[in-house]
């Protein structure tokens, strides 16, 4: 399996070939949102709704052995293609894989500049939501 | 007259600009207006050439800053067509100006099981100090009610009023859908049972004759920024006979008589009002925002921007997935909308990669949002400097992102 880097890496070649064009940019990251498999119902609970975003976004988790598999949605397109990055790049990891991951795709790609301010603060955290469900998964593991 | 648009445009720099490629189309008007150079200049000009306190200065520059500012008191006046230009307090914004009444008039006016009336068009603004006092006082905050078009049901309203009811607090032009109120008709039953009425003039003072001595309204509340003004300016008008009977709404320098530590005597209206050094070179500037509307013609502002409203209505209504949100039959150059099947932020964003400035989500008015089911509404608001091309140009770039869920 490719690593955390190798992922971050296709992202940023990926992004590269949509150019400086912002529209046509969006409308990728909308079409990956689309990709993102169906969430399960029954996690669509207030207790999993990731406060500070603007948008809501739901995020669940499944263990896969020593693995944290993520599960995602949003009502609306390009916070759902957000998040779909974010578990293209960490899930199927390990805590400790994911804990120190630096995400480092997120400036190469200018994502500031496509989505905006608020939303960036929306995406730190989805983030911090995702290494904290990843710290307490390490707790467990060392229980 | 017809107006000469583009001569208009040639004298706001910001609209001259290119946003992700595209030429800037500005239809956010509703949030705040640009700014002409003549407001601008006036802002650099007072730092470069006046800068002073006001009032007690026994100089020159001093002098000159005081009468400048209180020229835009008269022109505030005369542009509200108040009795008097000591009913016009300068704060910093209409948020500032509902609190002041609220805290002021309030505190010392209401009581225990009165009752205050707002409706369900308002913004988090008008709604949110009355929340505050209503819990203070043990008093009781009722919603007049709206049909799905977004218009107030006046009957509701009548059934509202009781001898209990002391105050009304209504927005005059709905924020997030462009709703003109029937406000002379609601300032007239609310005097009849002894209400006194506060009328958030945010959205409308920018678009229709306002005329306080007419509208009989007790207050008027609004910001100069709506109005091509500068930010951090907001306006209250109050009428002499209340402004005077009111507490200070906060302490310190320029609001007081006499000090002692014993004891302190208030300033006559407006300063009573105005504690601390005022925002000085805004409300200088300010009035040149004024000279601009008078320029123009708040009518031919008013003939240009219905215009402009019909123009997006007819254009943005052949888009397949188009909803439009407000359809009041009273309006102002506002149109709220959603997309079938998309969210409204993500239609913002796509809207903003083609250059088009609008906002979206629920525009402050949660309660009005969730009276009408949604979670929020794009909205594109027209104001003097835009054009109906620009309106076909959004049209174009909304059909294709429509496109996406409606095809």
């Amino acid at each position: 399996m490719s690593s955390i880097q190798d992922i971050q890496n296709e992202i940023i070649e990926e992004f590269e070939i949509l150019g400086e064009d912002k529209e046509s940019t969006i409308y990728y990251i909308m079409e990956l949102g689309g990709q993102l498999p169906k969430f399960p119902e029954e996690e669509r609970v207030d207790e999993n709704i990731i406060k500070g975003c603007q948008s809501k976004v739901w995020l669940a988790t499944r263990e896969n052995g020593d693995k944290i598999q993520y599960l995602a949605d949003s009502n609306t397109d390009i916070t759902k293609g957000l998040i779909s990055l974010l578990i293209r790049v960490l899930s199927g990891r390990t805590p400790q894989e994911i804990l120190k991951a630096d995400l480092d795709f997120i400036d190469k790609i200018g994502m500031g500049n496509i989505i905006g301010s608020q939303r960036s603060n929306g995406l730190s955290a989805m983030i911090k939501q995702m290494k904290l469900y990843a710290l307490a998964y390490q707790a467990k593991q060392n229980v | 007259m017809s107006l000469n648009i583009e001569e208009i445009r040639a004298m706001f720099p910001v609209l001259h600009q290119e946003v992700n490629g595209k030429p800037l189309i500005y239809f956010d008007n509703a949030a705040t207006t640009q700014k002409p150079q003549s407001v601008l200049d006036s802002l650099t000009g007072y730092y470069e050439k006046d800068n002073s306190n006001i009032h007690r200065g026994a100089h020159t520059l001093a002098d000159r800053a005081t009468r400048y500012y209180e020229e835009t008191r008269e022109g505030v006046k005369n542009f509200i067509n108040a009795n008097e230009s000591a009913e016009v307090i300068f704060t910093k914004g209409t948020t500032e100006s509902i609190n002041l009444v609220a805290s002021s008039y309030g505190r010392k006016f209401i009581t225990k099981g009165d009752e205050i009336i707002i409706s369900t068009l308002e913004h988090h603004s008008n709604i949110v100090p009355w929340q505050m006092l209503c819990e203070e006082k043990e008093a009781t905050l009722k919603i007049i009610p709206i049909n799905d078009r977004g218009e107030i049901l006046l009957e509701e309203f009548e059934n509202l009023l009781s001898d209990k009811t002391k105050f009304v607090s209504i927005v005059h032009v709905s924020n997030a859908l462009g709703t003109i109120n029937p406000v002379k008709k609601i300032i007239k039953k609310a005097h009849q049972v002894g209400a006194m009425v506060l009328l958030d003039g945010a959205q409308s003072t920018n678009h229709l004759d306002i005329d306080v001595q007419d509208l009989d309204c007790d207050f008027l509340a609004f910001s100069a920024h709506k109005l091509y003004g500068p930010t951090g300016l907001g306006i209250l008008y109050g009428k002499r006979s209340l402004l005077e009977i009111m507490p200070p709404y906060q302490g310190g320098g320029e609001m007081i008589k006499e000090v002692t530590f014993a004891k302190t005597t208030y300033n006559e209206i407006p300063f009573k009002f105005e504690a601390g050094t005022p925002n000085i070179a805004d409300v200088i500037a300010f009035q040149k925002a004024l000279d601009f509307i008078s320029f123009i013609g708040k009518s031919n502002i008013k003939k240009h921007e219905d215009e402009l409203l019909d123009h997006a209505n007819e254009a943005f209504g052949q888009i397949k997935g188009f909803v439009p949100v407000g359809t009041a039959a009273e309006k102002v150059s506002v149109v709220s909308f959603n997309i079938n099947g998309m969210h409204p932020f993500d239609v913002g964003v796509m809207l903003d990669a083609n250059g088009i400035a609008v906002r979206t989500g629920h525009h402050c008015t949660q309660p009005l949002m969730q009276r009408l089911g949604l979670e929020g509404t794009v909205r594109a608001s027209f104001s003097v400097y835009n054009t109906k091309s620009e309106i076909d140009q959004m049209a174009l770039s909304l059909a294709k992102i429509a496109k996406i869920k409606n095809k």
